[in-house]
């Protein structure tokens, strides 16, 4: 179940800072591809693309599948559609009316002090 | 549950938590800086619910709201959607606990929630949670979120950043 989506927006943002790892998401953008070839597009070692490969992947902006001894990664899987975005549209909907309930919150508290005062005088 | 564990780590900061804690539930947590008696009371004067449950990025505007807050009463919310018929959403409170427990059912559809909200005080700040139960797994789904249903802007931010990177040039 997928709990406090900010930390997952905070992952793909993270994930996206990186012009390496946009350029390999731009690269899955026109096809699937292995690590291996990922790679050599990139002139890095095998073990630098992994490690771009699972930053990507957690942010779940990356899929990997291993099939024989190919790892071959593609764009994905997260989507508009899914369920992170529900609870994103649940919590904009709650942030924006507590942000608005903290106003009247505040009003209530100003009147409460200024009618303390003028019952004290 | 304890407030005092519950509220610790919210002190920091201000942002509302959302979490679906299972297929028909979903929790909202968020502290307030103000004691739980005003808190309370903007959640159950329709004078005051009515200047924060409408945020302008829910997209409808509301047109009355009638809250009789008491075990049994009722309130009605009739929203402009800008269709030719207002919407409604009623129902009736199930708890009243001043400052502290409220509940209430949505008796609007069949698939209707049950929302209940606490509010527990700790040093003049209120932390309160925000627990709706639905009749099943597809009503939460359906559940809607106004006209935020159709922005989930961070994400459609993101979407078009993603479609820049892919229209832009290759590394050489």
């Amino acid at each position: 179940m997928v709990q406090y989506s900010s930390d997952r927006l905070d992952a793909a943002y993270a994930a996206l800072s990186d012009a390496t790892r946009r350029g390999v998401l731009e690269q899955l953008g026109h096809a699937d591809s292995s690590i291996t070839d990922l790679a050599q597009t990139f002139h890095m070692t095998l073990t630098g693309m992994r490690k771009h490969v699972g930053v990507l992947e957690q942010a779940e902006l990356v899929s990997t599948k291993k099939v024989g001894r190919v790892r071959t990664c593609r764009l994905g899987p997260r989507r508009l559609e899914d369920e992170t975005a529900w609870i994103e549209r649940h919590r904009r909907l709650w942030e924006s009316r507590f942000d608005e309930l903290d106003k009247v919150v505040e009003q209530l508290q100003r009147k409460e002090k200024a009618d303390g005062r003028n019952e004290r005088e | 549950m304890d407030a005092t564990s519950e509220s610790e780590p919210t002190l920091m900061e201000n942002d509302a938590k959302v979490e679906r804690t299972s297929d028909r539930e979903l929790v909202v947590t968020r502290t307030f800086n103000g004691p739980a008696r005003l808190v309370f009371e903007a959640w159950t004067k329709p004078e005051l619910f009515r200047q924060w449950w409408v945020p302008k990025s829910l997209g409808m505007s509301l047109l009355s709201c009638e809250m009789d807050v008491r075990v049994g009463g009722g309130y009605r919310l009739e929203f402009d959607v800008g269709a030719a018929q207002p919407v409604a959403f009623f129902g009736t409170y199930s708890e009243v606990t001043p400052h502290s427990r409220l509940a209430w059912t949505n008796e609007e559809s069949d698939e209707g929630s049950v929302t209940t909200v606490t509010f527990a005080e700790h040093g003049g700040k209120t932390f309160l949670v925000m627990h709706e139960l639905y009749p099943s797994k597809e009503a939460l789904d359906d559940a809607g979120t106004g006209a935020a249903d159709a922005m989930g802007e961070s994400f459609e931010q993101l979407d078009e950043l993603l479609v820049t990177l892919g229209a832009s040039d290759g590394p050489s």
